[in-house]
């Protein structure tokens, strides 16, 4: 029983919820249980709330005794440990926020509970969001539980920055989570994990208390294992709030009808600056599958340019460190958080954010101040907003052609525990296909289509136009279908 | 050529613009709903916002917006319809989130002019380069405890307006003038209530010198200066230290400073190690800040007559000196009390009264125009004992004591102390009859030509009868014998 519960899909669950088939608390067991037994391997979860599980889970079962038909009734899920969550311990991955208990819920977590989701635990991540693999967290990587076919003893990354989130979805530690994306650390890790990865347009789902890393790229979306699932999921995250001065006024149409579109007649865009010399065969024969599963769908498929794509990392890595640089300025050591004393103030601040702080986030941190410089200012962050504005225009003028962009998700299969590491640049390049839609605000979502020939998944990205989720939801199921994606990780509850 | 100092060298003039500081008129701060009473116990009025919690965000409060909108309609400057927040990044221990919200390139308000009034009885215009809203910072007190400083954040994210002149001042005394006008409008208006005690009014004052035709020299910054007084003693201060300097051949260097009330002389702040680069970016947290025309036309329809309109209409509708209706005109609160004596009366007459006995005795009650010695309504029933003759001028004075004194209406003062003015001619003619027969050597004097004798006769008179006489009257039957 056990083990057939971790492995429905969130849409599964609610019919057999609905249909008292087991109940609430059961299904928060099996998950606790299951993390209890591969949590310590995997490192998915930084805390397991398991007192609260089950009490939100028993509370669901009242309320479903009741007749209550709230959506996420009793739905299991892990939350990023970047969302702040009332009375529990939310350390965004840093030794900084380690004794850090938020006095207030994030309005993306509070729009969960408030349609009855059970939050299992919060999810390890790359420290303040700042990574691809989650190797940059305080408390440790992440096990990715995918293993390569004639290597099994190799530790995969799961991605990052959400890769605790998306580890623990891919191992059946929960049936759905939490994740942020600044420049693809909800894409890239979903591609590593064999999972769904959204990203939402910027401003539909609301960042307060959500600890920022770079403001104006930072996107809470969901993570589950089908596109009906992340839609479900998204369709509670979003919504209009007043707290969050760039969220947008903008009903929430009803994403899980979206997933039945068909996509007959729509146009997909291939954006041609998204083929690179370096990519991967396989990566590139994926891409091609996809655009032919699509075309069988009666789809039409069209050449697209972007012609500024090649720009979009170097923009990526001025405007997120130089925005970075100043949301970070708060952990100073004096409200809340880490202290480390000092002589004098400078002292109490050099101790706290150079004890507190990894050496990615210091190295970030570095960046932003320096783009950010008198003198330098104009030649770095001043250009990369220009060129941000062209990357935008790029995606409008692309959109006047086509509903949807058809690119691979990240240029390579999740890799190995240490590689990358020794040059910071490497490590950036995982980025490449995902940061254009951060730029420019538009939802992108990663849909696992294939494996590698070492047996690890690899996903392709939809892009569509701002505020247009029901298009990227119709096109990714369209694939889903069409991919019939039914490999499963080797680390997993029941496994 | 107006104010000028000498040195040894010559002769130089001064420069001087103004940075104010005004504090919002808002029951909330800037970006968050925390209150902003003033004197409140350290840190209860603080959000979350305020303390720069992780994953706390900033919203406008639309209530600031519209006060600096109307500021600047009051100091007819340009409205940006399309303003923008910078982040103004810098690290201390008062400023929780790292950095100041405030508006550095596009500021809500553009040009704008204030116009002043000098002793001389003459009016300058000073430039006004634009208002911009942004956040106060907290409080460090470093008097707590021995070894450690405490931090109140009270005042962390309260609304500011900073209000920056063009170099148009020209001495102390422009200095002291453009900053009791602004407050003076800021009051009408209502946006800030202009009170330098409790910091919601304070003035960086930059100063340089010159000798005439030159370009500017370089300015020195003086600090947060809360009173119209130390504005005007640190604008002199400053500027006699800098001739000093050049004239001792040396260069002014740029610098920010204070001044030091207490022994009158300016000195330099603690120099920071590394100068501040402050790293100004839009605020990604807050979109562009875009009015509609309609509202600001709104807004601008429903402005209280200002002191300049105000002036204007006392001087032609009144009939005032444009000195007294400068008087009137410089609390919005006197000259609502004064249209209330003038109100059907001799508004020259009212004004005499309210700028002479009247500011006389609050002055020397310590009262203020919201809590006055006398009502309005009490005085203008004083004026009307004058207009009927039942009192003379001269009773009127002491009536108008008894008021203060008593509080009691000035009819049943005159009831009271019987000082109905006497019109019987035939009292009037006995009177002067007893003076006549007891002055006689000086009613010769007078004949022979003696005219200033008369004023002499009159005051005798008058003693006589108690001050009760009419004067009118008296005066005619004193030319009618003597004549």
């Amino acid at each position: 029983m056990t083990q057939v519960l971790t492995d429905l899909t969130i849409a599964e669950a609610q019919a057999g919820l609905r249909d008292k088939r087991f109940s609430a608390e059961e299904l928060a067991l099996a998950h606790l249980h299951a993390i209890e037994t591969l949590n310590p391997r995997l490192n998915a979860y930084l805390s397991v709330g398991h007192a609260q599980a089950v009490e939100q889970a028993r509370a669901a079962d009242r309320a479903l005794a009741e007749g209550d038909t709230r959506p996420l009734l009793g739905i299991p899920l892990a939350i990023k440990d970047l969302f702040c969550t009332l009375g529990v311990r939310t350390t965004a991955g840093s030794k900084m926020l380690m004794p850090f208990i938020p006095p207030y819920e994030s309005t993306v977590t509070a729009n969960l509970l408030r349609d009855g989701a059970v939050f299992l635990g919060k999810a390890n991540m790359d420290e303040f969001a700042m990574g691809s693999s989650n190797m940059t967290s305080h408390f440790g990587p992440v096990e990715n539980p995918w293993k390569r076919r004639r290597d099994e003893s190799a530790v995969l990354v799961p991605g990052g920055s959400s890769g605790g989130s998306a580890a623990a979805v891919a191992a059946r530690l929960a049936m759905g989570a939490t994740g942020t994306d600044t420049g693809g650390s909800i894409r890239q890790p979903a591609s590593f994990c064999g999972l769904v990865g959204v990203k939402p347009t910027y401003g539909r789902c609301s960042r307060w208390g959500v600890i920022a890393f770079a403001s104006s790229l930072d996107h809470p979306g969901p993570f589950a294992r089908t596109v009906r699932d992340t839609a479900i999921l998204l369709n509670s995250m979003a919504g209009h709030d007043p707290k969050d001065s760039t969220s947008a006024d903008v009903a929430v149409p009803d994403f899980e009808k979206a997933c039945e579109r068909s996509v007959k007649g729509l146009r997909i865009g291939v954006p041609r600056e998204y083929r690179s010399d370096g990519m991967p065969g396989e990566i590139e024969a994926l891409w091609q599958q996809g655009i032919a599963w699509l075309k069988a769908a009666g789809a039409e498929i069209v050449d697209v340019s972007l012609p500024h794509t090649k720009y979009g990392l170097g923009t990526y890595y001025i405007v997120a460190p130089a925005e970075a640089s100043s949301n970070l300025a708060r952990y100073d050591g004096v409200r809340f958080g880490r202290r480390e004393n000092g002589e004098d103030l400078r002292d109490l601040y050099e101790r706290t954010r150079a004890e507190g702080f990894g050496p990615e986030v210091r190295r970030r941190i570095m960046i932003g101040t320096y783009v950010l410089s008198a003198g330098y200012y104009d030649a770095f962050y001043l250009r990369a907003q220009k060129v941000r504005a062209l990357i935008l225009r790029d995606f409008d003028e692309a959109f006047q052609r086509v509903d949807a962009l058809l690119t691979p998700t990240a240029p390579s299969a999740a890799f190995a525990l240490g590689e990358k590491m020794d040059d910071p640049i490497k490590m950036y390049l995982n980025d490449v296909f995902t940061v254009p839609a951060n730029l420019a605000g538009v939802p992108a979502a990663s849909v696992p289509a294939g494996l590698d020939s070492n047996g690890l998944p690899l996903g392709l990205q939809v892009i569509t136009r701002s505020f247009d989720e029901e298009t990227m939801f119709a096109v990714s199921a369209a694939l889903e279908r069409a991919a019939g994606f039914s490999a499963l990780p080797t680390l997993r509850a029941g496994a | 050529m107006g104010y000028a100092l000498e040195g040894r060298t010559g002769t130089w003039e001064v420069v001087v613009g103004l940075e104010v500081h005004a504090q919002v008129v808002s029951k909330a701060k800037l970006f968050s709903g925390a209150a902003t009473a003033f004197g409140a116990e350290p840190n209860t009025q603080v959000s979350y916002v305020d303390a720069a919690f992780p994953g706390m965000l900033p919203v406008i409060n639309k209530v600031c917006v519209e006060q600096a909108v109307k500021t600047g309609l009051g100091l007819n400057a340009q409205i940006n319809n399309v303003s923008r927040f910078d982040r103004k990044n810098y690290f201390y221990a008062d400023l929780p989130a790292g950095y100041q919200i405030s508006q550095f390139e596009h500021p809500i308000v553009g040009k704008g002019e204030i116009e002043i009034e000098l002793s001389d009885g003459s009016t300058k215009a000073i430039g006004v380069t634009r208002l911009h809203l942004e956040q106060d910072a907290g409080k460090s007190l470093h008097d707590q405890h021995p070894t450690k400083t405490y931090i109140d954040l009270n005042r962390a994210g309260v609304a500011l307006m900073e209000i920056v002149s063009e170099p148009d001042i020209r001495s102390p005394e422009e200095a002291g003038a453009y900053v009791r006008k602004l407050r003076s409008i800021l009051r009408y208006l209502g946006t800030c209530d202009g009170n330098m005690e409790e910091g919601s009014l304070r003035a960086d004052v930059n100063v340089s010198v010159r000798k005439a035709g030159e370009e500017y020299r370089t300015r020195c910054e003086i600090k947060n200066v809360n009173s119209v007084r130390f504005v005007m003693q640190a604008v002199e201060v400053e500027a006699l230290r800098q001739i000093d300097v050049w004239e001792s051949g040396e260069e002014v260097r740029q610098e920010t400073r204070l001044f030091d009330p207490n022994r009158g002389v300016t000195r330099p702040m603690r120099s920071k190690e590394d100068a501040h680069d402050y790293r100004y970016f839009p605020d990604p947290d807050l979109l562009p800040l875009v009015l509609e025309q309609g509202w600001v036309d709104a807004l601008k329809a429903g402005l209280p007559e200002l002191p300049d309109a105000k002036k204007a209409r006392f001087i032609g509708d009144y009939g005032l000196s444009a000195y007294d209706a400068s008087v009137l005109v410089a609390e919005q609160a006197t000259a609502w009390f004064f249209e209330v004596v003038a109100k059907g009366r001799d508004a020259k007459q009212a004004a005499n009264w309210v700028t002479g006995d009247f500011f006389a005795a609050m002055n020397r009650l310590g009262r203020t125009i919201e809590d006055p010695p006398v009502s309005a309504e009490a005085l203008g029933r004083l004026l009307d004992l004058m207009a009927d003759k039942t009192i003379n001028g001269k009773i009127a004075k002491e009536v108008f004591e008894a008021m203060v004194e008593t509080g009691k209406d000035p009819a049943a003062i005159v009831d009271e102390k019987g000082l109905r003015q006497v019109t019987d001619t035939g009292a009037i003619d006995a009177a002067v009859d007893k003076i006549l027969a007891a002055n006689q050597d000086k009613v010769a004097e007078y004949k022979s030509g003696k005219d200033k004798l008369f004023g002499f006769f009159v005051g005798q008179t008058m003693k006589a009868m108690a001050g009760k006489g009419n004067p009118a009257l008296v005066n005619e039957i004193l030319k009618r014998r003597l004549g």
